[in-house]
């Protein structure tokens, strides 16, 4: 048995398909490649136009200037906002706390009362832990096993009267981790209805589902450059102007740039290559969603095919386009990475990291420890081809395979004794 | 991270999986680590009870690839000895060989439990009591 066991996890490059080029990237919800389209429209910015934005009296801030406004209606566009409701920031994480900080600050005298998820981005989480230290009270809901909030939850945890009172909700339009798309409109009409602000990190919807800020009643909107396939170290906040006008304590002071609300000289070449990110985004969203999805569901059907025990974990109707979460269970998420090293895909379990917990995304849906350690996270990309979702689909399977032979849990499993059962000694 | 060049071996090529009679008197079973912590190790022996040699062993594993790596040598490692001479392995000699990182020490611990829960076992089938506390006291 022992002999008839065998894996190449350093196997060559000469047997592979066409259109195959190792590693694959397929990681695109941590970051995305740069498009030579994107940096086509930075190089005049990083090479001749190098002028400070903020210089009033001479061409080359004007210049400058020109490529910063420019860029600004073009992210606007795509969410539906208008341009002098964008503030540039190095990046999501940032705009996040500025949105809520900022909130926070501002809106105290009205109350200090914060709404968020348990699934959120740990730039939300971590914020609010922030606030919670100086003296906010902040309400985490819960999520339902498919990923999503419970709309009642959020009308229970809302609170109208005293010094308690909702400021903020702040609910991320779709999860990192599993892809999960949260009904934002119905969020917003109902913050709306309260008079709260509401906040969405959009890091992983915009450029990829359509979203609109006078639709979908957002006030404050965080998006990111490097997930779009635009350059790492930018971002922008959407601040909503009238209906309401939305104010902010500015976190960062000095030279009152982007209206007072964010000091700083501007990143002049990232600003344009995010606005031209947007731009490819609006124009080839529709396509490019329907090839991801159908790439996606590809992928899906043949591990769901190939494989028993794989679970797919998030709401599938709600989701973004190529986002696969999927669970191998009886396999160790780990062990599973390092028979796929020449795949770049994300693994639930944290089996290296310092606290060696598993994913608190898939924690929340109520994931057992155990399954959620044998969790991946596909995230395909504008660059991804059919023929490397066929490369990465074939090499998880002979994976999966070989490491289920190697698994008691899965061995006993197939023998019926139930796992649940049995006194396991936890180390 | 990047794993030793005999973790990537025994991953690749894992030594003795598989599956003894569990109900035979021979063989004894080690179970240790636990689903949610992401490691369960299963080690066998079988012992011929006239020389009280381990002659054969084998292993699943659940978990990442240098608790794969910990139970396939503890297997190499326990075939021919005897009981006692098993029960001298540690788990230090095991981070040795396999060149464990200090984040991985835990996989060579829970296969150095899990050689000992199968003589354990093994024991307790056969009713072996002496010299058994002693050689774990030993530790």
């Amino acid at each position: 048995m022992a002999e008839t066991l065998g894996l190449n996890i350093t196997q060559s490059h000469e047997t592979l398909p066409p259109g195959v080029k190792l590693p694959i990237y397929m990681d695109n919800h941590a970051t995305t490649p740069l498009d030579p389209r994107v940096l086509e429209a930075m190089m005049p910015y990083l090479t001749g136009i190098f002028g400070n934005a903020a210089s009033r009296n001479h061409s080359f801030g004007w210049e400058a200037e020109q490529g910063v406004e420019k860029a600004r209606e073009q992210i606007a566009k795509l969410i539906g906002a208008t341009s002098k409701e964008i503030i540039f920031t190095s990046g999501a994480t940032e705009s996040t706390n500025l949105a809520l900080k900022g909130v926070a600050e501002m809106y105290r005298e009205r109350g200090n009362h914060i709404i968020t998820q348990v699934t959120e981005h740990k730039a939300t989480l971590d914020t609010c832990k922030r606030l919670e230290k100086s003296g906010c009270r902040v309400t985490y809901l819960p999520v339902m096993a498919d990923g999503l909030i419970d709309i009642e939850d959020l009308k229970r945890a809302i609170v109208t009267e005293g010094p308690d009172k909702t400021i903020i909700v702040s609910i991320m339009y779709a999860n990192n981790e599993i892809g999960v798309i949260q009904p934002v409109q119905e969020i917003g009409k109902l913050c709306h209805e309260h008079g709260i602000i509401f906040h969405t990190d959009a890091v992983q919807a915009v450029g990829k589902i359509p979203v609109n800020v006078q639709t979908d009643n957002i006030d404050l909107l965080s998006l990111s450059g490097h997930k779009i396939y635009g350059p790492k170290g930018v971002g922008a906040l959407y601040v909503r102007r009238r209906n309401p006008r939305v104010q902010l304590a500015e976190q960062i002071n000095g030279g009152g740039h982007e209206r007072g609300m964010r000091s700083g000289t501007l990143n002049v070449p990232g600003i344009v290559g995010l606005g031209a990110a947007c731009e490819l985004c609006l124009n080839e969203m529709t396509a490019e969603a329907a090839r991801e999805i159908e790439l996606r569901d590809y992928l899906k059907a043949k591990l769901e095919k190939a494989l028993d025990y794989v679970q797919v974990n998030g709401n599938m109707e709600h989701h973004l386009p190529g986002n696969l979460n999927m669970s191998f269970v009886y396999v160790e998420g780990e062990s599973l990475l390092m028979g796929i090293n020449d795949i770049a895909v994300s693994s639930g379990s944290a089996c290296t990291s310092a606290t060696l917990e598993p994913s608190y995304v898939l924690k929340a849906l109520g994931l057992g420890d155990d399954v959620a350690h044998s969790s991946i996270r596909f995230g395909l990309g504008r660059f991804n081809t059919k023929a490397e979702v066929d490369y990465v689909s074939d090499k998880i399977i002979e994976v999966v395979q070989h490491l289920r032979e190697l698994s008691p849990l899965y061995e006993m499993v197939k023998e019926g004794i139930d796992l649940s059962k049995i006194e396991w000694a936890a180390h | 991270m990047a794993y030793s060049e005999k973790v990537v071996d025994h991953y690749e090529h894992p030594r003795n999986v598989g599956t003894l009679d569990k109900s035979s008197s021979e063989v004894g079973t080690g179970l240790v680590g636990a689903p949610e912590c992401g490691d369960v190790m299963r080690l066998q022996i079988r012992v011929n009870p006239e020389t009280q040699v381990i002659e054969d062993a084998k292993f699943k594993t659940f978990g990442c690839g240098s608790a794969i790596a910990s139970s396939s040598l503890a297997t190499e490692w326990v075939k021919g000895k005897t009981v006692a001479e098993a029960l001298t392995i540690s788990n230090t000699d095991i981070v040795k060989e396999l060149a464990l990182p200090p984040v991985k020490i835990h996989c060579s611990v829970l296969a150095e439990d899990a050689i000992r829960a199968a003589i354990g076992d093994w024991k307790k089938k056969n009713n072996v009591t002496e010299a058994a506390g002693v050689a774990v006291a030993a530790h």
